[in-house]
This record gives C-alpha cells, structure tokens and sequence, in this order.
C-alpha cells in the first residue's frame, strides 16, 4: 500500500488523480463511468461570470497522438455553475477544483467572491492561459505584469480557505518568469499547463479546419513540453505545488509528473478516448509506485530533481 | 448517422447550457466494453459490424450509437469514431450482439475495416437520444441516405411492430454508396430508391420522392438519417407538408459522452416549457436525433448573433 494521499497548499486529496479542465464538464457524465468521488477531485471545465455560446464549429480537429480544440470556453454562467454543478459535485461527495477565467481582472474578482465560502470548493484554478481567444494579448499568462494582476487579486478577493492555482501557458518564452510573479502576486501553486496554441489545415479546402481557425493543442504529443515545464517551475520554486498535466495516459506517464515535481496530476484528453481513464491511470501510478519502493506518493514528488544522497533518504524514510 | 454520431441516453443531466434546451428522461447508462468481433461483413462500399456487446446491446434502442476506440492500444489515433447502431440483440439467436456500419473515411476507419471476426474492440455504448416512437401506431415514412439507413431498420421494426404503417426511402450518391435495400425492402414490404447518377432506382435524390411517399401513406412523421444537407432538406418537406421530422444529425465528436463540447449544433428550444432561446447543444447527448425544425440548419458553422451567450465572446476568453 502507497500513501496516495496529496495537498496542493491548504487543500488536502485522498489520492492525486483529478480531471482536467475542459475535459470533464462537471463531473455528472463521468460519474456513469466511474465514481467520480474515487478521483483526487473534479476540476471542472473554466467558468465565466455570463452564459457563454463558445465558439462556432468545426471545434476540433484529431492530430497525432493529440487533438486540437476550438470551444472557447462555452458555459452556463457562474450562477448555473454554483446552483446545479457545483451542488451536483457536492452531493456525490466529490471533491472540486473550480477552474475560473475572465476577460478581464474584475470578472476574476466576481467570480472568486461568487465562490467564497462555498464548502464544495476545495481550490481555485484560475485559468489565465486558455489560447482560444481573439488576440495573443489577451492571454494574462503570456505576460508576467497581466499574470500578475489577476492572481494578486484573485488571491485578495478569495476565501483565505480555498488555494489559488495559476495555471500556466507554456506559450513562453521562459515559464518561470510568469510562475514568479504570480508567486510574488500570492499563487498558492500552478496548474502546469494549458494547451499549446496550433494550427491545422484541410488539405482538401485549403482552409484552417477550426472554425476558430486556431485551437489548442492536447494529448500525449505535448506531454515533454508539460514535463519540462513542470521541471522547471519546480526548480525555480520549489515551495510551491505544482498541478500538473499534458497527455498522461498512463500511470506512467502520471509517474513522469510527479517525478518532475506535480503533487497532482489532472487526466484530460486521454479521457475522450477512455472515460474511465482518471481511475485507471491511479491505480497504474499507485502500483509504479509501490513497483518503485515508495511507500507515500509525497516521497516521490520531485524525485528526479534529487541527488543519490536526497534519494536513498527518500525511500529509506 | 454516418460516421459519427447518434445518442442515447441521456443521462446525466444536460450539461449546463443546454439544460434546459432539451429534456428527455434517462432511459440508459452507456457502458464501456472490450467485446468480440463476431462478424465483419462487406456491404457495398462499407462494413458491417457484429460484435458481442451485451451491457450495450440489452439497453440500445433506434437512433443510438456506439463509439468505437481504433488504432489499437498504442495508436496515435486518441478520438473514437462513432456509428448508429444498426442491430441490438439483447436476446435470442445473437443474444447480446450489436452491429453498425462503417464507411470508409480516414486512417481511423480504415485500421477498423481491417479488423477480423476473433479480434477485440473497445466499444462505448449506447450513447445519445434514440428516435422519438409515438404513442400509437402513426404512419411514418423513414429516409436514409448512404449508410445513414443502417438506424433506420431497427426503427422500421420498432414502428412496424407497434402497427404503423411505413414507407422506406434510402438514396446515395451512386448504387455502391447505398445501404440496406435488401433488408429494407424485407423490412418495410418495399423501398423506393434513389441515385444521384441514376445508376440504381430513380435518378435523383431523396426528397424527390419524399412528397409522394407522405401522401401516399398519409404519413404523420418523417425520420431521417444521412448527410446534413440531406437532413436540412428533408425537414423542409415534412415542413411543406406540415407533418414533423425527426433527424439523426451527424457532427465530429471527439468524445461521444457530453463532455468535450466539441459537436455542437445551434438548437432552438422550442420545447414544451422551453424559453424559445437557441443554444449551441451537444449533438452527442442532447441528440443526435433532433426534431428539424429546432435546428438552426442556415447557421451550422456560424455563431449567430441571438445564440444564448453569444453576446460574450467579444474580445474576452
């Protein structure tokens, strides 16, 4: 048996499988596969203070090893979200990452005082980095200043009791330029990373296949990038948990992560294909795990960063 | 529906936006199952599938569909391919079986049509909402184009059984692009057909025949499954002739399940206690069978200005 329990700061999980943002709804057409209060939490799909359309389709196109999405953040609206989702998650006993996002600061705000004091919250994942917007500049997450702005007042508008989350893009120059200054501005930890801005055209019409004409970018094909980035935020920071995901599949791709320094790894894509992907990618990391002779996940968050003298003082602990 | 998509069960409550779009109550939970190929057929220009599916085969009904994993376990292909069930067995001879047909697209299908009987497929199922059947015996004219008429024979059986006259149309591009004829006719007592070359039955398309065979039987509902195009246009007949159709659309999914938001259509909720709004709804578990006249089949592939949440996509997120 592995201790699989997890906390991204003040918030504790039973095991470090979650869902990705995006990739899950809310949770209730999961829960027909599995039970979603088994997983470390449901992060649900990004938030926004209006009812939102998304984009027009086609919204999606298939690449190797990875897709390419174009919703643009469709959804019911923070009060739809609070009344029938969140009390949904709540009342299967889920645990529930809030993913949030906002065109500007004030909405971050809006919606972080919507949520607070709400007990089905365990944490916040404040979504500064979604690539399906009208300009790059729009993007909080390309630049330190705008990441920021939102983080420091997501952290001073939200319950002290729920954690904020950055979650990064890592469509940067160099990520941990962004991670600092939203550690600096109060981050209480990253998601690491949102999906890599792409592009494809249909050789048959000529034309970008997404209605948005760029998408972004998920599954395995990404995973190196979201390892490295998780690497190096983990290196720069090494106070701060880390969320991480980008194409994990497998246990041991789940492994990957933590090894770099995620305390959590969220499963997204890998879900289209496989709903009930989450549970088996934490039974497949729990027993690499115990394959390993780690007796507690905690042991082996960061692992691949540590020395032979840092290791042999892990596992023998 | 063709390649893709077909629905079922709803199940979970509907997601968010498109909750009160439309409400049909919970008549199935889709299963994931690694099922046997029992048989692979040639049809024409397509394949049929059985395979030994029993969780999917006790609950499916007309209209439905199955999502089918391809590639095999290291593929590069994460997205399942979806098709309409053709059969679904629960008992007696082939208890337990389910088919569908397969045409012939891309590097996803073409892997399938390659499978043997003995081998294994990764099959989730039944998923989306079935054709609505009438309370009584109601004389119904059924129209597939391609291997669109593959749902539309469990459909017929299911009409026919509960003492409705009907009427089969099937048509396709050429005489290798049809489907069924054969079983429809033993079916349905007979089927008018029809090619866009003429190469078999009447020269012509399906809506040419479609009026006639409405008078003929003093038809009260028309269903359909084929391309878009085909489906838009056979609306606008029953429209004409004032009687309702009931239409399998078929949008690129990328889960199947209701949670990646990618095969949205723009619905009208002209429901019974609808809000008379049009939302961009999943054709995966709100449909794929819709009443025609609800889609907004002019903007498919836009984002029309009325569309709830329309009015947020400016410049934000």
């Amino acid at each position: 048996m592995v201790d699989m329990s997890t906390r991204l700061g003040s918030a504790a999980f039973p095991n470090p499988v979650m869902t990705a943002s995006g990739c899950a709804a809310a949770g209730q057409e999961l829960n027909q596969f599995f039970d979603v209060s088994s997983l470390g939490a449901v992060v649900t799909k990004s938030i926004m203070t209006r009812p939102r359309s998304g984009r027009a389709t086609p919204r999606m196109a298939e690449t190797p090893s990875g897709m390419l999405n174009s919703i643009g953040l469709q959804g019911p609206g923070i009060d739809s979200f609070i009344e029938h989702d969140l009390a949904w998650l709540a009342a299967h006993g889920a645990r529930t990452v809030v993913s949030i996002a906002g065109g500007h600061t004030d909405e971050y705000v809006e919606l972080a005082r919507k949520l607070y004091g709400n007990p089905a919250v365990a944490a916040l994942e404040v979504n500064i980095s979604c690539p399906n917007v009208e300009s790059r500049g729009q993007v909080f997450a390309c630049d330190a200043s705008a990441s920021s702005r939102v983080i420091g007042a997501v952290r001073r508008a939200a319950d002290p009791g729920q954690p904020v989350l950055a979650k990064l893009s890592p469509d940067v120059t160099d990520i941990t330029l962004i991670a600092r200054a939203c550690a600096e501005a109060g981050a209480d930890g990253f998601s690491l990373i949102n999906t890599l801005l792409g592009l494809v055209i249909d050789p048959d019409t000529m034309a970008p296949m997404l209605g948005g004409i760029t998408g972004g970018l998920s599954g395995p094909a990404i995973r190196p990038v979201a390892v490295r980035c998780v690497w190096q935020v983990r290196r720069a920071l090494p106070h701060l948990p880390i969320l991480g995901m980008g194409g994990i599949r497998t246990g041991l791709d789940a492994l990957e992560f933590v090894l770099a320094g995620a305390s959590a790894v969220s499963v997204g894509t890998a879900v289209f294909g496989d709903p009930t992907a989450p549970v088996r990618i934490l039974a497949e990391l729990e027993t690499a795990l115990a394959e390993r002779g780690f007796t507690s996940l905690a042991d082996a968050v960061g692992y691949a960063h540590l020395d032979e003298f840092q290791r042999s003082a892990r596992r023998t602990a | 529906m063709t390649d893709r998509a077909t629905s079922a069960a709803p199940t979970p409550a509907k997601v968010a936006q498109s909750r009160s779009a439309q409400s049909r109550p919970v008549q199935s939970r889709p299963v994931q199952e690694s099922v046997e190929i029992l048989s692979v057929k040639r049809v024409g220009e397509y394949t049929e599938f059985t395979v030994v599916a029993p969780g999917i085969a006790e609950h499916a009904k007309p209209g439905q569909f199955v999502a089918v994993a391809v590639g095999g376990e290291n593929t590069s292909m994460l997205l399942r391919r979806a098709f309409a069930l053709y059969s679904a067995t629960p008992g007696g001879a082939f208890a337990g079986t389910v088919s569908f047909v397969v045409a012939e697209h891309g590097a996803g299908t073409r892997w399938l049509v390659q499978r043997q009987a003995g081998e294994r497929l990764d099959i989730v199922g039944p998923l989306g909402t079935p054709f609505p059947l009438p309370s009584g015996p109601k004389p119904a004219v059924l129209v597939g184009g391609g291997y669109g008429t593959a749902p539309l024979i469990p459909l017929a059986q299911a009409l026919i059984a509960a003492g409705s006259p009907v009427e089969i149309i099937i048509g396709a591009a050429t005489a290798g692009r049809l489907f069924g004829e054969l079983v429809a006719k033993r079916t349905a007592g007979a089927v008018t057909v029809t090619t866009d070359d003429g190469s078999a039955g009447e020269q012509g398309r399906v809506t040419d025949a479609l009026p006639a065979a409405i008078e003929r039987i003093g038809a009260e509902v028309v269903y359909a499954c084929g391309p878009m195009a085909m489906l838009r246009a056979v609306g606008e007949v029953a429209k004409a002739k004032g009687i309702r159709a009931q239409v399998a659309v078929e949008e690129a999914m990328a889960c199947g399940i209701g949670v990646c938001m990618t095969c949205v259509l723009p619905v009208r909720d002209d429901t019974p206690g609808g809000d008379g709004k049009s939302r961009f709804v999943r054709s995966c578990v709100d449909g794929p069978v819709f009443d025609a006249e609800r889609i907004r089949w002019a903007d498919v592939g836009s984002l029309p200005s009325d569309l709830v949440g329309a009015d947020a996509m400016g410049g934000g997120h």
